[in-house]
């Protein structure tokens, strides 16, 4: 009886190694690239060619790679203030546009008002890379090309039938009797949507602005067509640019320094914000 | 009193609620006319426009021509064009299969109740958050042979030479793409294939063991068809995905050995802003959203199946 006992909790105690240990090399895979970049690109510059083994710096930390970075285009703190404007101006926007659409879907019954919504989804079904070269002819044609304004305006559109979908669900899911309690003590209208609704979908707030953010900090196909003058570069048209070489060298140095810079954000408002960047995959999952 | 109350009540009641709609009709309206005006003008407006350029020869510079179907004629004797779409059709096909070989087995292994999945999870989770440009340029300098890490790992391990400069043969550059799309992708649609694992009542599978089901047989006959639908979806997500492909390419391979790796979104590219044929490139823009307008369709259906036979 005992031996059996023994049998089975050495069995257990067997199948969680062999469990902890492939979880454990799955992290290291999907993490280990990040932490060789990251620890890599605070190497001497005089190593930047070489490969990183080992990947952290054995000749004292160096900024190098980031000052070298800098030297290409308008510098990388402009390339980064571009993209950072990009992105937040998307999620600001995204998320105006979105709650006022929602609530207006959600709230009010007017004419087409299913056909409308549906047109707005449907966009989903098509892909904005198929619509990039009538983009470009018309954002000239309203003096926005190279311009972070109209490119902001494309992520913004690009965001919104997701966005759109997600508020109206957040609208949908608000009790009535709280607006109408709000309304018979005087909140009308914006008033009882700012002062009132507001709190109560900020979850769907808070998601929306971070798919809008993450993904308009990310985007490359539209940057690179619709960003002509180099000083209004993204990072990832920069570091694209940094890789393609100078001279015919390329310098991997600042090449692991823009990497960083780009990733470090994502993964830091990811793991901020977790728990709302699933809630959207999931209402994306199911519907 | 109560007379006069209940005869004044019908008459006075319709007059709000005839009045109070209209006014509640342009005020929804208003509330969705930012959302609407975005959308027509930077989607509806480009795909009508999309199919008007594709008429025309349009250069970057000068007039344009009305050539009515000259740019289809010409897409169906362009060769660059096939090879292009085969080759976009072998991406999806071979990167399809590698992400489901890999993003199966983890949904089901971060799936159990244990202790640390929570950390498994987002580790894994973690490269979906970068951008496929940043996933791309850490992946190119990663598989350098002079300044990456996997030369000198592969080496260490004995698999390759250390001089093995991958990005110089089509199928070890393939290669290298594919286990980024995959690094940077599995995460994604293990999380998808998560939500449908965990909505199959333990029950059945515990009914299943119970009939004598091993669990080769309980994953054959139990999970499987209950996945369909969750299946369907991360299968088309992956499809439309691939069939758009672009960075990984550009950045990676800037269209690899011997041109062999222009996608077709990289030769629509190339063709309108490099070549700055907007016309043509217009008329393929156009096949290209048809094809996967009806991927789409076949979407819909596909779940729409799923729910008849759930």
């Amino acid at each position: 009886m005992t031996t059996k006992k023994e049998a089975r909790a050495r069995r257990a105690l067997f199948s969680a190694g062999g469990y902890h240990g492939t979880g454990l090399l799955l992290a290291i895979f999907f993490l280990a690239p990040f932490a060789i970049t990251i620890l890599s690109s605070f190497r001497h510059g005089t190593e930047a060619r070489l490969p990183p083994i080992p990947p952290w710096p054995t000749t004292g930390v160096s900024l190098d790679a980031y000052r070298s970075l800098d030297s290409f285009g308008a510098g990388v703190w402009q390339h980064t203030l571009n993209s950072a404007a990009v992105a937040i101006g998307t999620a600001l926007l995204t998320v105006i546009v979105s709650l006022l659409a929602g609530y207006g879907f959600s709230r009010y019954r007017f004419l087409f008002k299913n056909a409308l919504f549906v047109l707005i989804i449907a966009t989903l079904m098509i892909p904005f890379q198929s619509i990039l070269t009538p983009l470009f002819i018309i954002l000239a044609r309203l003096g926005l090309n190279n311009s972070l304004i109209g490119l902001t305006l494309v992520y913004v559109t690009l965001q919104l039938p997701f966005s759109v979908f997600m508020m109206r669900n957040a609208f949908d899911a608000v009790p009535k009797e709280i607006e109408e309690a709000a309304r018979i003590d005087g909140a009308r209208d914006f008033r009882l949507l700012v002062r009132v609704l507001l709190p109560l979908v900020l979850p769907g707030i808070v998601t929306v602005a971070i798919f809008a953010f993450l993904n308009s900090w990310n985007e490359f196909l539209a940057a690179l067509v619709l960003l002509s003058d180099n000083s209004k570069f993204t990072l990832p048209i920069l570091i694209s640019a940094v890789r393609a070489g100078r001279l015919g060298a390329i310098d991997w140095g600042a090449v692991q320094a823009g990497v960083t810079v780009m990733s470090v954000p994502c993964l830091f408002v990811f793991l901020l914000l977790q728990r709302y960047y699933m809630r959207g995959l999931m209402a994306g999952a199911v519907k | 009193m109560t007379l006069a109350d209940t005869v004044s009540l019908p008459v006075r009641r319709p007059r709000p609620k005839r009045r109070s709609p209209r006014r509640s009709q342009w005020k929804g309206l208003l509330y969705i006319a930012p959302a609407m005006a975005l959308v027509i003008v930077f989607f509806i407006l480009p795909v009508l426009f999309t199919f008007w350029m594709s008429l025309h020869k349009w250069p970057m510079l000068g007039g344009t021509r009305f050539i009515g179907l000259g740019n289809y004629i010409r897409m169906m004797s362009d060769s660059r064009f096939y090879s292009a779409l085969g080759f976009t059709a072998y991406y999806t096909v071979i990167i399809t299969i590698a992400i489901f070989a890999l993003a199966f087995p983890l949904a089901m292994f971060v799936e159990r109740q244990r202790r640390m999945v929570g950390v498994y999870r987002t580790a894994i989770f973690m490269p979906v958050v970068v951008g496929l440009a940043s996933a791309s340029l850490l992946w190119v300098w990663f598989a350098n042979v002079d300044s990456g890490f996997l030369n000198p790992m592969l080496a260490w391990l004995g698999l390759i030479d250390l001089k093995t400069n991958f990005f110089a043969s089509f199928d070890s550059a393939f290669f290298i793409i594919c286990l980024m799309v995959v690094w940077k992708v599995a995460g994604f649609t293990m999380i998808i294939l998560l939500t449908g694992l965990q909505a199959i009542p333990t029950e059945l599978g515990e009914a299943a063991r119970i009939d004598g089901a091993n669990r080769w047989k309980r994953f054959i006959y139990v999970t499987l068809p209950l996945m369909r639908k969750t299946m369907a979806l991360s299968l088309i997500l992956s499809v439309t995905g691939s069939i758009l492909a672009f960075d990984q390419f550009y950045i990676m391979t800037a269209g690899g050995p011997q041109n062999k790796m222009i996608s077709v979104v990289y030769y629509i590219f190339n063709q309108s802003f490099v070549s700055f044929n907007l016309g043509y490139g217009a008329a393929m823009s156009l096949v290209l959203l048809f094809i996967l307008v009806l991927i789409s369709i076949f979407q819909l259906w596909l779940l729409r199946v799923g729910e008849d036979r759930p």
